[in-house]
């Protein structure tokens, strides 16, 4: 993992997030569910596709000729 | 927006540029492995980001982690082991070393390069009990599994071409769906798995999550069929001719996903939501008994294993089965309707298989006139 920086949250929400993470598992800490929601809420589609104009040109022209567009 | 890929990017994995290059001068003189359909299919969804962020074949440590805690190595959830067999026979006449590529072949065309990370042996057994929760080899994963070979082979692969594909005109990537579901507007979408006919219990089932999201993707899984199910044409053309008569224009995509099915019922009803989040959609509709066989499976298996994973990245949508109730007058299922049985009129798909197989139609309160037409038009609808 890179470098950490501290988020402030409210107490209130950070025990929420813990009792969460202990009812239901799959996240080591909050932090870890922290980081996890943030970059679902803030992904660059076109980063996560790694996709080139060009190559999505290509594709929407698949998509027209299949006529699903 | 869409659902991120699983895992975070989209895995493609095509060979191109220099690399191709490089594998046709020499290809020759590389390992060979022929695989059956099931393995060239699984070579060309890792390649094509069905299976991200997994970019190839399962290493023993992945593996071990998805078999004991139903998560990689690295925590994320994943549930249905994706691993490459060959014989012990065929291993000891190669002399393989890590780092080495070997050209995967089906039907003697060459599929796809797996560079060689691992190599390790598994205990079906075990993997039986764990993945499908039984070792009985009359379950159709486990006997599956038992005919595979011993070793297993971990590695990234890239993909050359991917084995003939009778469906390719229907069969969207995960990038495609992305694109398409971009130029749509969509930003919520529900995706049903199939493979069957629509009857009208799905079609209320699709029509109940597409209330609240932009669109559907109704996507049937090709592949592997056993006798009397429905051929893959026919589904098509089923599911084209109820979308186009009942569904509003533009609120479906229907497209083709060629995957193999193991029936791990609650695992793989995981896998399944997984996958469909590496095509963009946001929710998935999780049937009762969803991937289930025979009666391996508890009826609510499948939803209750969704409490395990909170950090799948796609929601899950629990519809139950729908019937038609003679006194409410339309389908409905068990949460909104207060009648008795003897009001409930539960469509049966083997019962619809019969009166097709006799070359009619089946009561409109169970399917569409115009699905059953596409159905019973058909020449040879069934598996034979």
């Amino acid at each position: 993992m890179g470098d950490k920086v501290s988020v402030e949250i409210s107490k209130e929400l950070y025990e929420k997030a813990k009792k969460f993470i202990e009812e239901n598992g799959g996240f080591k800490d909050v932090s870890e569910l922290v980081e996890f929601l943030l970059s679902e809420a803030i992904s660059d589609e076109a980063e996560t596709v790694g996709m080139t104009p060009e190559e999505e040109e290509e594709v929407k022209e698949r998509l027209r000729s299949l006529g699903y567009i | 927006m869409v659902s991120r890929p699983h895992g975070g990017r989209l895995v493609r994995r095509v060979l191109t540029g220099r690399r191709r290059e490089i594998f046709e001068a020499q290809s020759g003189e590389m390992p060979r492995l022929e695989v059956p359909l099931e393995r060239a299919i699984d070579a060309e969804d890792l390649a094509r980001g069905v299976f991200s962020p997994l970019e190839g074949f399962m290493v023993e440590d992945d593996y071990l982690s998805v078999l004991n805690r139903m998560r990689l190595s690295n925590d994320l959830p994943w549930t249905i082991p994706i691993v490459l067999d060959a014989t012990r026979e065929w291993l000891e006449s190669q002399g393989l070393s890590p780092g080495d590529d070997i050209v995967l072949l089906y039907n003697e065309l060459p599929i796809a390069v797996l560079t060689l990370e691992d190599v390790y042996t598994w205990d079906k057994r075990l993997h039986a009990e764990k993945v499908f929760k039984t070792r009985d080899p009359g379950h159709p994963g486990v006997e599956a599994v038992y005919k595979r070979g011993d070793i297993l082979l971990g590695g990234r692969l890239e993909l050359i071409q991917g084995p003939p594909n009778p469906l390719e005109r229907y069969t969207l990537w995960p990038l495609e769906t992305r694109v398409l579901f971009k130029e749509k507007g969509w930003r919520t979408i529900a995706a049903f798995q199939t493979r069957n006919v629509p009857h009208l219990g799905h079609e209320y089932v699709q029509k109940a999550a597409l209330t609240f999201v932009d669109g559907l993707l109704v996507h049937p899984l090709s592949g592997w069929k056993k006798k009397g199910d429905y051929r893959d044409e026919v589904i098509i053309r089923a599911y084209e001719a109820l979308t186009s008569h009942y569904y509003p224009r533009g609120v479906v995509v229907l497209s083709v996903l060629r995957m193999n099915m193991n029936y791990a019922g609650p695992r793989e009803a995981v896998h399944h939501a997984i996958v469909r989040k590496n095509f963009g959609a946001t929710h998935f509709i999780v049937g009762r008994d969803h991937a289930g066989v025979g009666s391996y499976y508890g009826p609510y298996e499948a939803w209750e294993i969704f409490r395990e994973f909170p950090d799948l990245g796609i929601t899950p949508l629990f519809v139950r089965e729908a019937y038609y109730c003679t006194r409410c007058g339309g389908m409905v299922n068990e949460k909104v309707c207060p009648h008795g049985e003897e009001y409930r009129v539960r469509i049966s798909g083997t019962r619809l298989r019969e009166i097709l197989r006799r070359g009619e139609r089946p009561p409109e309160y169970m399917m569409r006139p115009e699905v059953a037409e596409a159905i019973i038009s058909h020449p040879n609808p069934f598996i034979e």
